[in-house]
């Protein structure tokens, strides 16, 4: 079976900062795939290329064993990827269902918006992944760090994506939301999804993860399979940017 | 309140955990109250200082014919600067537009189309003609922003220099006119709905708003969202409702002069009647600018063009990452400034009957200041339609009334331009302490 992405030889530079240095990695349907690495390693640079932010120097990308050309986020959404941006890539002055739906607007058979249809939809969505979450119609910056990064998940997770990308989704979470979205990660999973996750929390990524990579100074250090490795060892892979010898 | 509030026609029944006061359960805009509660004392003080001249309805009327200009150009002012632009360009803009439609009617239809002066095409052609003018340029500014990333700030700097004087060589530097009498029906007084369509038009507006009212509660319904109680809607409607019918009864009662009446029935070959009397009802200039309102009102919070404008304002990053074109969108903002300057130029020029070269000098600073009072904040992703207007009548309230009770014109300057900034840090505390924005 055909990985549904491939990401061969990316490599991009800013100014004299090599972010991402001929970086390969893969995912399959079904598959959650972690990304490691000290800040500054490349890990958000490398998925943003996958979501159409920026576009590599060099490499290609693959998607159902087909070449893909992705120059654009909307690139990206046409190939059915969606991302949680570590930034929340939020629109702060506007309300949560104007974020759910930016860019993809819903609209009346007059060719007008349908606020009233997404803001249903966004009170719909939103009962599932949070609760607790009251403030429909205010504007996003009214909000708790949890709540925005509840909007911004559900922007991701409403349009049927086949590849997620979740570039620290739980980091202004409490216990309680990210054990939540650890379900939400479960549950797509289940679906068939194939989702590149990113975090620091090496335990809860080992928990998630079917592999994980490893970043450093814009390099990949290598990916292992969760069960073939132990935390001390991604983690000594994360700090001297070197296998552990027995994983090798 | 002060988001665009696009999204939501709830926005302000948020969470609020007091007991529903009257405000509230109306969900009445606070800052609409506090632009129009300053209207109100700026109006009720110069009534007093000018001993009751300022609130008679010839001068209301006035009042609104001097604002139209300004008025439609700031309405665009928003959308430039809710996308963190600036647009210096916009009276040199009206220059231009009005030299060409000045041209147009007086010397180039009629040399190279052969259209006799005052053949009934000549207006609307000059008319289509200035549009296109304000739209082309106002999209080339916002390409050199957009495209060639020169901040706008430079880009219509620039353009107040180039604009200006290309108005100048259009017209050698001449004074053009009398403009198209049907193109000067535009301007205010040469133009008016008389007293029965003046009512005509109130009351269809009336009954379009209540309709409006009453489709949005059943749509809300229709959603099970919460809606204000039918006594609040019901109150709501008829503060419409008085405002609108109250302003035309206004413009109703003032009456045109017998002697202009006289004089329009010899023009015609006939003699007026004893004791006939005519008001001069709506000013065409005036229902102008109330479409205009209504179309960018409806832009803003009801087309996906609105809300990408208000989406990159608040966060360009998050526009383009949810692939919104902002590069294109900055040159179809800037190209709609262009084609209201161009409206406005149709209205300012029709006022004086002829084009003349100071034609909006310094309008880009009573429209940025419009737009700035009105509620539209320098740093993007907030502002208003109706708040602009509103700004640009009260400017033009503080500015007439200081020159009907004497005060020099130097020392009027000084008092609007303090205002400026007055206006600027009251919404800057107000935004504070209501977290909004
Ligand atoms: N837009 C950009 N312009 C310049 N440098 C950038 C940009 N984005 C990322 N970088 C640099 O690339 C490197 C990798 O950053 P990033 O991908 O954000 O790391 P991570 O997500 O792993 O913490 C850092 O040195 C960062 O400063
Ligand atoms: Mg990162």
């Amino acid at each position: 079976m055909a990985p549904l992405v491939e990401m061969r030889n990316i490599s991009i530079a800013f100014g004299g900062v090599q972010a991402v240095d001929d970086v390969s990695i893969d995912l399959y349907p079904g598959e959650v795939v972690g990304l490691l690495g000290h800040n500054g390693a490349g890990k958000s640079t490398l998925i943003k290329i996958l979501s159409g932010a920026y576009r590599a120097d060099s490499g290609e990308i693959w998607i159902d064993g087909k070449k893909a050309t992705i120059n654009s986020p909307r690139d990206a959404r046409a190939h059915n990827i969606e991302t949680i941006h570590q930034t929340l890539a939020l629109a702060d002055n506007l309300p949560a269902p104007a974020n759910l739906f930016l860019g993809r607007e819903l609209r009346t058979m007059f060719g007008f918006l349908d606020d009233s249809r997404m803001e249903a939809e966004t009170t719909k969505i939103m009962a599932r992944l949070n609760p607790n979450f009251k403030k429909i119609a205010e504007p996003v910056s009214a909000l708790s760090g949890g709540q925005r990064q509840s909007v911004a998940i559900a922007r991701a997770v409403y349009f049927n994506a086949r590849i997620l990308i979740m570039d620290e989704p739980t980091a202004a979470l409490g216990v309680h939301e990210t054990k939540m979205v650890a379900d939400l990660i479960m549950e797509l999973k289940a679906q068939g999804l194939g989702i590149f996750l990113i975090s620091h929390d090496t335990r809860e990524m080992m928990e998630l993860c079917d592999r994980v990579s490893v970043m450093k100074n814009g390099q990949l250090i290598g990916t292992e399979r969760v069960e073939d490795v132990t935390e001390d060892e991604i983690l000594s892979m994360i700090i001297l940017g070197k296998k552990a010898p027995e994983a090798v | 309140m002060s988001t665009p509030k696009s999204a939501s026609s709830a926005a302000l029944s948020g969470a609020k955990p007091r007991k529903p006061r009257l405000m509230d359960a109306l969900e009445i805009d606070t800052r609409l109250l506090g632009m129009i509660g300053a209207f109100i004392l700026v109006a009720l003080v110069f009534n007093v200082l000018t001993d009751g001249r300022f609130l008679t309805p010839r001068n209301i009327f006035n009042l609104t014919i001097q604002t139209v200009s300004v008025a439609i150009m700031a309405t665009g002012m928003v959308f430039v600067i809710v996308t963190r632009h600036i647009d210096l360009s916009v009276g040199a803009l009206l220059a231009t537009c009005s030299a060409v439609m000045a041209m147009m009617q007086t010397a180039w239809l009629p040399q190279y189309l052969g259209l006799p002066l005052g053949h009934p095409m000549i207006p609307w052609l000059a008319i289509g003609a200035g549009i296109i003018t304000g739209a082309l340029i106002g999209a080339f500014q916002g390409w050199l922003t957009g495209y060639l990333l020169i901040p706008a700030f430079i880009v219509t700097l620039g353009g107040l220099l180039v604009w200006r004087n290309t108005a100048w060589y259009l017209t050698n530097g001449q004074t053009i006119g009398p403009l198209d009498q049907t193109f000067q029906m535009f301007g205010g007084i040469n133009g008016t709905m008389g007293e029965f369509w003046s009512w005509v038009i109130g009351i269809a507006a009336t009954l379009a708003a209540l309709t409006a009212l009453w489709a949005k509660r059943r749509d809300k319904l229709r959603h099970d969202f919460p809606v204000k109680p039918l006594w609040a809607e019901a109150t709501l409607g008829a503060i419409i409702a008085g405002a609108i019918l109250g302003f035309i009864a206004i413009l109703n009662s003032y009456e045109v002069p017998a002697a202009r009446l006289r004089r329009d029935f010899e023009a015609r070959g006939e003699v007026m009647p004893e004791g006939y009397t005519a008001a001069y009802g709506l000013p065409i200039s005036v229902l102008l600018l109330i479409v205009v309102a209504i179309v960018m009102t409806v832009i803003a919070r009801k087309t996906r063009l609105g809300r990408y404008i208000f989406a990159a304002g608040g966060n360009p990053q998050a526009a383009e990452l949810s692939g919104i074109n902002t590069r294109l969108l900055t040159v179809k903002v800037f190209a709609i400034m262009g084609a209201l300057c161009a409206i406005s130029a149709v209205v300012a020029s029709a006022r004086l009957t002829n084009h003349s070269n100071d034609i909006g000098t310094l309008d880009e600073l009573r429209v940025i200041a419009a737009a700035v009072i009105g509620g539209t904040a320098l740093a993007g992703g907030l502002g208003t339609i109706y708040g602009a207007i509103l700004g640009a009548l009260i400017m033009q309230s503080l500015q007439s009334g200081m020159a009907m009770v004497g005060v020099d014109a130097p020392l009027q300057n000084i008092v609007v331009g303090s205002v400026l900034v007055l206006a600027v840090l009251i919404d800057i505390i107000y935004r504070r302490r209501t977290g909004k924005g």
